[in-house]
């Protein structure tokens, strides 16, 4: 048993890596895509600055039709784009497109109701004193809205590490992929524990540091 | 100097169109302070948030020192109301800023350079006594105090109208009185025009040299406080006959009112 464990370490090390990776690159791009999703969707909304109902009755669909996917169904529907992005359709690489693409619209809405729910009071302050729309964004709404969004990220991450077992599907490898390999189709129920008990940890790490640094980061 | 010419504001459109203000005229002259008094919903807070056009008017036209806001580009506006300080309610401050930052945003957007702001905003501060506090986060502060921050935050661009809407309905009584002084003082010192709207009586007789009274979104009655003082006015509403009555206190010094309750013209209507 403990043998065995030392026998797949390397490769438990690659799996651990890997989920680190898709995380790593997976979740900076959704932050970057969807933060500026979010505030237009917020924007354009109907209790935000400049309500468009048109525009964003289309962006809002859009983010709807993109959110209702399953992750395994993207996976496979966008292996078409992936190899046009990545070159490939194996692998943590190509993963790391489709998880990308389910996570941007996910942390758009994250970012819009954050955003909405601030309220208007020190919106309308910030426009009574002549601010632009973009420095109430920037310089209020999102400062008050930090801590909710490390609280969104947190969840988000969490999500991921879990997806990352459907991964192994294309290749992408991970911890989860890991568990499903040794555990379910070699029945090494040990390793499946392991794995398991890995991922524990992982999600347990995230969500403890995330509540923390949110809670240091809220000055209410 | 504030002018409002024929203001109406309507909220909503077409079948569900609402005038919250309706058709008012108003002359706020140079370093007074005007008063607005009504019972909730008569149009109080729209007709303040017009002045500085968080509501545009649907009709009529708002003047500040001869120039119409209301025909003025979105830059131009802005600029405007580099010149129209407000407080709120709800103080309204970025809660996760420091008492200081609150205050340099407001500097900020009104185009003050970095160089100038730390100390721009100390000097505000200094104003309203919280010159110690300006490392504080305002969730660490009493609700007076955080109306006072507010108060040096709007004062900071040096304005020459302040917009208070309910300034002193969210603080105790006894706070009351003390941001009433700190208002009173600061249009002695710095001449500033002040529109307070309220519904207590008490606040709007210790503070105000004009009496507007709104019922319905229009304007009925407009009065002087030395005219009720003198018993020189004939009231035709309601609320025009609660502030010339005896049993309520006329013209209270503002330190009299910080240990008063507050009558509110809602608690007079139910009498
Ligand atoms: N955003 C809005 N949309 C629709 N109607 C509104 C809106 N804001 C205010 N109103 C309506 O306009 C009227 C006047 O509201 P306003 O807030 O100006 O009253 P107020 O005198 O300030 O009352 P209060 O003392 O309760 O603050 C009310 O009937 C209110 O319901
Ligand atoms: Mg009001």
């Amino acid at each position: 048993m403990f043998e065995r464990i030392v026998e797949i370490y390397p490769e438990l090390l690659t799996a651990l890596g890997q989920t680190f990776t898709m995380i790593a690159v997976a979740i900076p791009l959704a932050i970057a895509g969807g933060t500026p999703l979010g505030i237009l969707l917020y924007l354009w909304g109907p209790d935000g600055l400049s309500p468009r109902p048109k525009v964003h009755k289309v962006l809002d669909t859009a983010v709807n039709i993109a959110r209702s996917f399953p992750f395994l169904i993207l996976l496979i529907a966008i292996i078409p784009f992936t190899r046009l992005l990545v070159g490939t359709t194996i692998g943590t690489a190509a993963v790391i497109v489709p998880l990308t693409i389910n996570a941007v619209p996910y942390f758009a809405r994250f970012v819009e109701q954050n955003l909405t729910q601030l309220g208007q009071g020190t919106v309308e302050a910030a426009l009574a004193m002549g601010a632009k729309h973009r420095q109430v964004i920037s310089h209020v709404l999102l400062v008050d809205a930090i801590p909710a969004l490390v609280g969104s990220v947190t969840i988000m991450t969490v999500s991921f590490i879990s997806y990352s077992a459907m991964a192994g599907l294309v290749g992408g490898g991970g911890i989860g992929d890991f568990a499903i390999r040794y555990g379910y189709y070699r029945y090494e129920t040990p390793l499946m524990v392991l794995a398991i008990l890995l991922m524990i940890a992982l999600v347990s790490l995230v969500q403890v540091s995330g509540s923390r640094l949110s809670r240091a980061l809220d000055k209410r | 100097m504030i002018q409002l010419d024929n203001v109406s504001v309507s909220y909503g459109r077409g079948e569900r169109e609402f005038c919250a203000v309706k058709d008012v005229s108003l002359h706020v002259p140079k370093s007074s302070i005007q008063g607005i008094i009504g019972f909730s919903g008569a149009g109080k807070s729209t007709l303040l948030r017009s002045i500085n056009l968080l509501e545009r008017p649907s009709a009529g036209r708002i003047l500040i020192d001869g120039t119409d806001l209301t025909i003025l580009n979105p830059a131009q506006l802005r600029e405007a109301r580099h010149n129209i300080g407000m407080i709120f309610q709800h103080f309204n401050l970025v809660n996760n800023l420091t008492v200081r930052k609150n205050v340099e945003l407001a500097l900020k957007f009104a185009g003050v350079s970095r160089a100038f702001r730390k100390e721009k905003a100390r000097q505000a501060l200094e104003i309203v006594d919280l010159a110690s506090k300006e490392n504080a986060y305002p969730g660490q502060l009493s609700g007076g105090q955080k109306q006072r921050v507010a108060i040096a935050r709007a004062l900071a661009p040096q304005p020459q109208i302040l917009l208070c809407d309910e300034p002193t309905s969210a603080v105790d009584p006894r706070t009351t009185g003390s941001i009433l002084q700190y208002l009173k003082d600061i249009n002695t010192e710095f001449g500033i025009t002040t529109v307070l709207v309220t519904h207590e009586m008490n606040v709007v007789k210790a503070l105000a040299d004009e009496i507007a009274i709104l019922e319905g979104g229009a304007l009925v009655e407009q009065v002087s406080t030395k005219d009720i003082r003198r018993k020189n006015f004939i009231p035709t509403s309601d609320i025009g006959a609660y502030l010339l009555d005896d049993s309520i206190r006329l013209n209270p010094t503002v330190e009299l009112a910080a240990s008063e309750p507050v009558q509110s013209v809602e608690e007079l209507h139910h009498v």
